[in-house]
């Protein structure tokens, strides 16, 4: 049984069915003209030999082609694209089944970022009153480690929100190279997490030793298609309507192969986007509408997610705000246009402006955290432990991130409103209404037994202190000394026969493993 | 067969069961509840002082403990205190004739002005479950009506409850007038809710403060 995932009843909206199509017309126009820029030549001859008007254009040293895509192209992939995407996992039971037409979330980790921050606690005594000490949490930077994404993977895979694993931090070790990091990432991941696992590629020469390995530990190349343990992101349109070249020859490359890919695209509004709503929309939603129909040129019924990574520029320094509400505005955007389309949507929330834990962070993250996931994407990624926009993991937040998950979770449930129990309560509404003390208190108790009611912040501190980081610090811990599931060792002296370039110490079976 | 239905006793005051009709923690449980079998140990000739000691004073010191471990939340706490008082409000005819030693008897309030009552009230459940003597006077109490009753029912404590900053003042009346009265010296006082502190308490001349109706058991048990 795949993983449940919450099903949202009601999504939120914030168009109207009218704006959706005006929207989606609007794509099919940019689309038309101006089209898009191609960098990468396959591409281009593929959409030109599918009866695109493609054109050589002189813009300096790269070779690009302006793509100009009929609106029968982009109707003839969406309805080659496959509705329903199924995302494997070691363990079957967290396999995620995604519907393009049922609103079903499923809450993931990630982005890749290049900062772990550690927690410390240090002691401080009061100048005035020595007698007086406290505890305050210190953040210390550092560049990310391949041991860190292993850590990272463990602990995610004991986040019982959490329905599968993007990698939270780039591995930076000195020994890790543009060439074996691809493999390493995959095999640190999959090793400590036996949930489905997500990562973009950073050379398309490890591609085949990455399919490789998961065709190992899913049993064959044919078991690993019933059950695609690993996934892709791409993100082969780089905003304004740019095919980038490397990207798009990895895309294609997945789509060959016929792995889940997501098409995503990540326009800044007012810079590399339109600032107006109807302007990025229209333009992401071109973007994304063009990779989807490339990758059915190349493969028709691969499986594609319709991936959405819209942000709004800051006005005092033109970087990314995803912590405003105009960029849960376009997420919740693009869930209604893939629903549309009756694509499976990855969409993105959680992730924020500040660059610790604390009140900010909380803020920016359970806002659009709600917002979206009330939408309903079947893939949100919501950025469990993200700081500073993509630039920093904080392993500490990632279980802070859980538990109000937790809360959203409780907050979905369907509401138990029928006949029968309506009866019940107006039986008990005048059994107490006939009593001196006239309190309902009683009948609390099967409920709390049963598990309807919610639990307390897991987090809370005794009396009036906020204790949320020092308890969640050692929530982290305790799960951090769990033991890990790591992959059989038989299956893993295959992995480590047969791909290059894995770096021995993460080989569980031998002395100095991570 | 006496043994058997002071352990049964015993169990359904740990479980919550007013009852028969009452639902306990263990779905399994079922049958008859507080009240019933402590009528049933009555027919059974066991003593009074049997019944309370071995069955219900046994049965809250486990709640107790199961609270305080976190066990046990508020709602399990007042369900097992109300069991008793209920079977408490069945034994009263036989006390005089038992050994038991009463616990004194508490009458309490809210002042006037002010009509909240769900502290109140779960105060007054969960004494009445430790085995005092429980006299509600009900809300929006005047002084005049509260020393009254003291002078009239002599209270061994008086407990005093106010939601609102604007009603809380009352509390002050209620002590002018006891001491007015002559009867400051009679009766224990202690106050609670939202909008007192012990700060207030001792302003205004009462013997304690009591942050919840936990906090009240506990005071009382300090003043024995």
């Amino acid at each position: 049984m795949p993983r449940e995932g919450i099903l949202i009843e009601r999504p939120l909206e914030r168009l109207s069915r009218e704006q959706v199509e005006i929207l989606h017309q609007a794509s099919v126009e940019i689309l038309k003209e101006p089209g898009l820029i191609s960098f990468n030549k396959e591409a281009a001859d593929l959409f030109h030999s599918h009866g695109a008007e493609v054109t050589a254009v002189n813009s300096g040293e790269h070779p690009c082609w302006q793509v100009r895509i009929p609106e029968r192209l982009v109707a003839e992939a969406l309805a080659k694209a496959p509705k329903t995407v199924k995302l494997g996992a070691r363990s079957e039971d967290n396999s995620l089944v995604m519907k393009g037409d049922e609103p079903r979330v499923h809450w993931i980790s990630g982005s890749e970022t290049n900062i772990w921050l550690e927690v410390d606690f240090p002691t401080y005594v009061k100048k005035s009153d020595p007698g007086v000490e406290i505890q305050v949490p210190e953040f210390h930077a550092r560049r990310g480690t391949v041991a860190d994404l292993c850590q990272s993977a463990h602990v995610c895979e004991q986040l019982e929100t959490l329905g599968g694993y993007i990698r939270t931090v780039n591995i930076q070790d000195i020994d890790i190279t543009a060439q074996n990091k691809d493999v390493n990432k995959y095999f640190a991941s999959l090793n400590n997490t036996t949930k489905h696992v997500m990562s973009g590629l950073t050379s398309l020469s490890q591609l085949d030793n990455v399919v490789r390995m998961a065709e190992i530990i899913a049993g064959g190349e044919d078991r690993l298609k019933e059950n695609p343990l690993i996934s892709f992101i791409t993100c082969l349109v780089k905003s304004p309507l740019q095919f980038v070249e490397d990207t798009t020859d990895t895309f294609i490359a997945i789509c060959r192969r016929g792995l889940p890919v997501v098409v995503s695209s990540a326009p800044q509004a007012g810079s590399t986007a339109p600032v107006k709503e109807d302007g990025i929309m229209a333009q992401i939603n071109a973007e994304v509408l063009a990779g989807i129909t490339l990758g059915q040129l190349v493969n028709p019924g691969t499986p594609v997610i319709y991936g959405s990574v819209p942000v709004r520029a800051r006005l005092d320094n033109l970087a990314d705000s995803y912590g405003c509400p105009e960029t849960s505005q376009y997420n919740v955007d693009c869930v209604q246009l893939a629903r549309y389309y009756k694509l499976p949507c990855y969409a993105t929330s959680g992730v924020c402006d500040s660059k610790q834990p604390g009140m900010q962070t909380s803020v920016e993250r359970l806002f659009s955290d709600i917002l979206v996931t009330l939408s309903g994407p079947q893939y949100l990624h919501c950025a469990y432990g993200l700081l500073d926009c993509n630039s920093i993991f904080c392993l500490l937040q990632a279980v802070l991130d859980d538990a109000h998950f937790k809360m959203i979770e409780f907050f979905l449930r369907p509401p138990l409103i029928d006949e029968e129990e309506i009866a019940k309560t107006l039986k008990q509404v005048r059994d107490v209404a006939a009593t001196p003390q006239k309190l309902y208190i009683k009948y609390i108790r099967p409920l709390m037994r049963s598990g309807q009611l919610s639990q307390p912040y897991p987090f809370e501190g005794d009396g009036e202190k906020d204790n949320a980081f020092r308890l969640a610090y050692d929530k982290m811990n305790e799960l951090l000394a769990t033991p890990v599931q790591h992959i059989d060792e038989a299956t893993t002296r295959r992995i480590f026969d047969e791909i290059p370039g894995l770096l021995p110490r993460l080989n569980s079976y031998i002395e100095g493993r991570q | 067969m006496s043994e058997d239905t002071i352990a049964r006793l015993r169990e359904n005051v740990i479980q919550g069961r007013k009852t028969e009709d009452d639902e306990g923690i263990d779905e399994d449980l079922t049958g008859p509840g507080v009240l019933e079998l402590t009528q049933q140990a009555l027919d059974e000739g066991i003593p009074t002082d049997a019944i309370i000691t071995q069955g219900l004073t046994a049965g809250m010191e486990v709640v107790g403990e199961k609270f305080a471990t976190k066990e046990y939340f508020i709602p399990d706490m007042l369900a097992s205190a109300e069991s008793v008082g209920a079977a408490m409000d069945v034994l009263k005819p036989y006390l005089e004739a038992s050994n038991v030693e009463p616990k004194g008897k508490f009458a309490i309030a809210t002042v006037k002005g002010d009509i909240h009552d769900i502290g109140k009230n779960i105060v007054a459940i969960l004494l009445k479950g430790q085995g005092y003597q429980v006299e509600d006077l009900g809300t929006d109490v005047s002084a005049d009506k509260i020393v009254e009753y003291v002078r009239t029912e002599k209270p061994d404590y008086l407990g005093l409850s106010a939601l609102l900053t604007t009603t809380m003042v009352e509390m002050g009346e209620v002590v002018s007038a006891l001491k007015d009265n002559g009867l400051r010296e009679s009766v224990r006082v202690l106050i609670g809710g939202a909008a007192v502190s012990d700060e207030y308490a001792r302003e205004i001349g009462v013997d304690a403060y009591c942050a919840d109706g936990f906090a009240a058991i506990r005071t009382l048990d300090e003043f024995k």
